[in-house]
């Protein structure tokens, strides 16, 4: 299930709507706002989604990663808004029976989503200067 | 000729000054209707990096364009 939310996330709360008997591994990603970006210091974020295709576009990663790495059960939140340093961005997690599809299938939903998801990120910067950030051609240059 | 509403996002909004605009358009296909926005809203963006929907699906640059439809247009995206 791929949601928007433009509440604070409760990881905990995430991790125990996937419980499942049958798995025997859990694996979660947690994206957090950082205070420096590319040589910037970095007072807050804004992230704004186009919801309907982020949950539409999302799921149909979500069911990749599944045949690509058959899991259990998983599940991404993304944050939207006006966020502050430490907060938490976006969750994905995955339970599977074993570790190896849990760990491979968070790696590609979160690079997935990265790039493909309608999902914009509004750096505002201490010296109150602001920007929105490119990760595509972030990626051309190293990658995040 | 079409009407055609179109979208914009994120940067592309603050460019235009607007978050949507119907538009009579002489275009074939979504890079048409990109292209004559960039040019009316002076943008510098090349398409190459950014992303279209039409009436709320995923599309490409070379997607056909019906009179009526409601163009997405999605700058580079940055989410995680």
């Amino acid at each position: 299930m791929m949601e928007v939310t433009t509440t604070s996330i409760d990881a905990e709360a995430l991790k125990k709507s996937l419980a499942n008997a049958a798995a025997g591994g859990f694996c979660s990603f947690e994206g957090w706002v950082r205070n420096l970006n590319e040589g910037r210091d970095v007072e807050r974020l804004e992230y704004e989604a186009y919801e309907p295709l982020v949950v539409s576009e999302g799921q149909r990663v979500l069911d990749e990663a599944r045949r690509k790495f058959p899991f259990l059960e998983a599940r991404c939140v993304h944050r939207t808004g006006l966020l502050e340093i430490g907060d938490l961005a976006v969750w994905v997690g995955v339970a599977s029976a074993h570790r190896d599809e849990a760990f491979k299938a968070c790696r590609y939903i979160i690079d997935e989503l990265k790039v493909r998801l309608p999902i914009w990120k509004k750096e505002h910067y201490v010296d109150g200067d602001s920007d929105w950030v490119n990760c595509e051609r972030c990626a051309e240059h190293g990658g995040h | 000729m079409k009407t055609i509403t179109v979208r914009y996002f994120a940067m592309f909004r603050e460019h235009a000054g607007l978050g949507e605009e119907t538009l009579v358009l002489n275009a074939a296909t979504a890079k048409d209707v990109f292209e004559q926005t960039r040019l009316r809203h002076g943008s510098s963006e090349p398409n190459g990096h950014c992303k279209v929907a039409i009436n709320d699906a995923m599309a490409d640059w070379t997607s056909p364009i019906s009179d009526g439809d409601t163009v997405l247009l999605f700058p580079p995206v940055a989410g995680g």
